[in-house]
């Protein structure tokens, strides 16, 4: 198990170096020029070329990368050329709403789906069953801000019931801060849910149909304590995976639903950088994202090992 | 001409409104009301920054000038230039030296009083330590000396109508010696306000500053919310979450807040000109006739009411009903396709029309198309991120034919005596007109920007769709908002709420 630990760490590592080049490598791509965009359309040669000095954007791409890679290294992801600030706690405050914004939603998806899912697989033959198919295969379709606008028009708009929109931090006020999550946490969970309420149906279908159950219901269990006592565990191995995939799938889902809420996470800062061309900031962000997503397959590979001691 | 800088406009976008002037009066709005402790105005550009010195971008001016920071004057509702920090001005009879008498008992919000010192170290970093292009405004400039602690003597080079202008900008902004060590987050000013504090990505909150001067504000807390989202910020004040959309994004939205018992709908003008420009260095619109054809085939008013859903002013040429030499110049070409295939001489073109990804582009540009084709121009659109890659490849290489946008500079007339512009016009009698304006007596100017606003249009320089409308919606009973946004703040000064 350390051995594997240790292997899968290495490999997360030279991930995330592979990824900084990579990114650094696309922002390099992107055309426009920061000291361009900086100084709009009242810039003349001799002001956008000392800006470049300035912001260091005149230097070989080899040294800004190392520059910028190394300070990476060592938790610091330098000072953005537009907002003359740390891109670090800037990134970090956004992290945090949209950590929130995403796990939130991923619980919400949970929650609709392990009941719903195992429900509709007991009751795979009869209409019930069926309709529940039917409505996750409905939800799969919608996209996550399509739901956001209409659960927007449903509950604020016409219900003037919850906010449509903005974020209050925990500690300015618990209760405002629930409120304002509420229906973004739907817009991201429902979608989710439909999805992965699928998934869940066919593992448990899976094992339901496997002889370690039967032999466990020939042993006296009703259905369900069968399924509960031996079923479950089985069947959370294939639900693990699409679990990974969808947080991931979420943290992209969420750059969307922010914009549609007015959330200040992530997502917002992201597309304010690439708009600015605020080149630090972006891959400082990118980065973050992408090692979010290594970070959660790690996890995932790590927590197969948990569930299925086959593999240990 | 010294005012060559633009912004470029994101039209609504950037600029939400702004009027230095508060026409509509410090003070009078929240008489006999009952105050109201706070508002929230909602507005689409939310800062880079706070430092206008050395970051372009009309949202920082908009939420610090004459809010935060005050100049020595400022400007009206109605374009006038007004007393603020000074009590008065003494222009001399050669009109190169102003001698301006500062008001006693200013304090900035450090705690360090205002003093001639503080206007002299002030109009000096404009030289030396501001980076934008704007700056060369105040090259006109000679010297700035201190008489005695409350009067202060420029003295200009030559004569020039645009100094006092540019002094109701943020060019005229006064600093204090002892705050401008972090102008990027800790703004120093004068004004009613000071930064409460800035949620980055989602609101900044002014609070009434306990050291004004003047009359205290009647809101003493004002939050500026900032929405990427146009549908978002609409649900907002639907919903009660904001009280005032400061530019509403699209017309056509404007019939959610049409109940008369809830909201109120203010439509005023601003200083943006939405340009059809044409790259006059090269063919087609190298050629006079084949600009003059292209205005000839635009029905503005068809325009105006398909694009924008009539809101807005027909102008014709580069000046704003707000500025003192505008003349309704819609005449100068009438909607008349015959006559454009004529000026054609029955040749068609294809040529490359290259907008920024802006609402109000887009939508001009499909009518535009559609009317073009109509006299045998086919003209390609193709939508550019905007700034950045509209500013690389329009504005920088002038890789287009046909391009629009809403240029909300003020005075911003002198964009077209720079032939190295992107518009690349060249009539080096324009360029004669508009010295002489800048350098005559106020009637001369007057005259003279007359005939060069006629002489771009007599010329077929651009054409000028329609002048960008100021919209802003707020629940009923919120008094005091700047209905013209034609200076570079967002005045809150005079905001009251019932």
């Amino acid at each position: 198990m350390i051995l594997y630990l240790l292997k899968r760490l290495a490999v997360l590592a030279a991930s995330i170096a592979a990824a900084g080049v990579a990114v650094f490598a696309f922002m390099a791509l992107l055309p426009g020029d920061p000291a361009e965009v900086a100084l709009g359309v009242n810039a003349t040669p001799e002001a956008v070329a000392a800006l470049r000095t300035q912001f260091g954007t005149d230097r070989p791409a080899a040294a800004q990368f190392l520059d910028w890679f190394g300070g990476l290294a060592g938790g610091d992801f330098g000072v953005s050329y537009v907002t003359s600030s740390p891109v670090g706690p800037q990134i970090g405050d956004r992290l945090g709403v949209t950590a929130v914004l995403v796990l939130g939603g991923m619980a919400v998806a949970l929650l609709i789906a392990v009941p719903l899912g195992t429900f509709a697989a007991v009751h795979h033959r009869n209409p019930l069953g069926a309709a529940i198919s039917a409505a996750s295969q409905a939800g799969i379709a919608v996209p996550a801000f399509l739901a956001g606008i209409l659960l927007v028009y449903v509950f604020a708009v016409k219900a003037q019931a919850l906010p449509s929109g903005g974020y209050v931090p925990l500690a300015d006020d618990p209760a405002e801060w629930l409120r304002g999550l509420v229906l973004p946490w739907l817009s991201l969970g429902l979608v989710q849910g439909a999805v992965l309420t699928r998934y869940v149906r066919s593992a448990v279908l899976d094992v339901m149909r496997e002889d370690y159950l039967r032999t466990a219901r020939a042993k006296g269990r009703g259905a369900l304590g069968a399924l509960w006592r031996h079923g479950l565990r089985n069947a959370s191995v294939p639900v693990v995976t699409v679990l990974g995939l969808q947080l991931a799938t979420l943290l992209v889902g969420a750059v969307v639903v922010e914009r549609v809420f007015v959330i200040p996470g992530l997502g917002d800062l992201l597309l304010n950088g690439v708009a600015a061309r605020d080149l630090l900031l972006v891959q400082g962000v990118v980065m973050v994202l992408v090692a979010a997503v290594l970070l959660i397959n790690f996890v995932v590979d790590v927590t197969y090992h948990l569930l299925d001691p086959r593999l240990r | 001409m010294r005012r060559i800088g633009i912004w470029i406009a994101v039209g609504g976008l950037l600029l939400g409104t702004a009027a230095c002037g508060g026409g509509s009066g410090s003070g009078t709005g929240g008489s006999g009301a009952p105050k109201s402790a706070s508002l929230s105005v909602g507005f689409v550009a939310e800062p880079a920054n706070l430092d206008f010195t050395s970051t372009e971008g009309a949202a920082i001016p908009q939420a610090l000038l004459v809010n935060v920071y005050e100049g020595l004057v400022k400007l009206s509702q109605d374009g006038e230039i007004q007393p603020l920090l000074a009590e008065k001005w003494d222009v001399s009879d050669d009109r190169t030296t102003y001698t301006f008498t500062l008001r006693k008992g200013v304090t900035f919000s450090d705690g360090a009083p205002f003093t001639a010192d503080d206007v002299v170290f002030s109009l000096g970093r404009v030289k030396t330590d501001w980076k934008l292009k704007i700056k060369s405004q105040f090259d006109v400039v000679d010297k700035v000396e201190k008489k005695d602690d409350s009067t202060v003597v420029v003295t200009l080079k030559q004569p020039s109508n645009g100094f006092l202008y540019a002094m109701a900008t943020r060019l005229g902004a006064m600093f204090s010696r002892t705050g401008v060590s972090d102008l990027a987050n800790k703004p120093v000013g004068t004004g009613p306000y000071v930064l409460g504090a800035w949620r980055r990505g989602d609101s900044i909150r002014l609070e009434a500053n306990a050291r004004y001067w003047g009359t205290k504000p009647a809101v003493p807390s004002v939050t500026l919310k900032y929405f990427k989202d146009a549908t978002a910020m609409n649900n907002a004040l639907l919903t009660g979450g904001i009280d005032v959309i400061s530019a509403v994004q699209a017309p056509e939205s404007l019939q959610q807040f049409s109940d008369p018992n809830r909201f109120q709908v203010i439509e005023g003008t601003t200083n943006g000109e939405v340009v059809l420009s044409m790259n006059n260095a090269r063919p087609p619109f190298s050629d006079k006739k084949a600009r003059q054809a292209v205005r000839y085939a635009i029905d503005h008013k068809a325009l105006l009411d398909t694009a924008w859903a009539g809101r807005g002013q027909l102008i014709g040429s580069m000046v704003p009903p707000t500025d003192p030499w505008y003349e309704d110049r819609t005449g100068d070409y009438p909607y008349d396709p015959a006559k454009a295939k004529e000026l054609l001489g029955g040749k068609t073109y294809t040529v490359k029309m290259r907008i920024p990804n802006l609402p109000y582009a887009v939508a001009s540009a499909q009518v535009v198309k559609s009317q073009l084709a109509q006299v045998g121009i086919t003209a390609d659109i193709e939508p550019l991120e905007f700034p950045a890659r509209w500013l690389d490849v329009v504005f920088k290489q002038g890789d287009y034919d046909l391009s629009i946008i809403n240029h909300i500079e003020p005075r911003d007339m002198g964009i077209f005596a720079d032939k190295s512009y992107y518009f690349h016009y060249d009539n080096p009698q324009f360029g004669k007109l508009l010295a002489s304006a800048d350098s005559g007596t106020e009637q001369q100017q007057t005259d003279d920007l007359k005939q060069a606003a006629k002489l771009l249009s007599d010329d077929a320089a651009a054409d000028w769709l329609f002048l960008f409308p100021n919209l802003i919606v707020a629940k009923k009973g919120v008094t005091g908002l700047p209905k013209n946004a034609i200076a570079e703040s967002f005045d809150f000064t005079g905001l009251a709420k019932q």
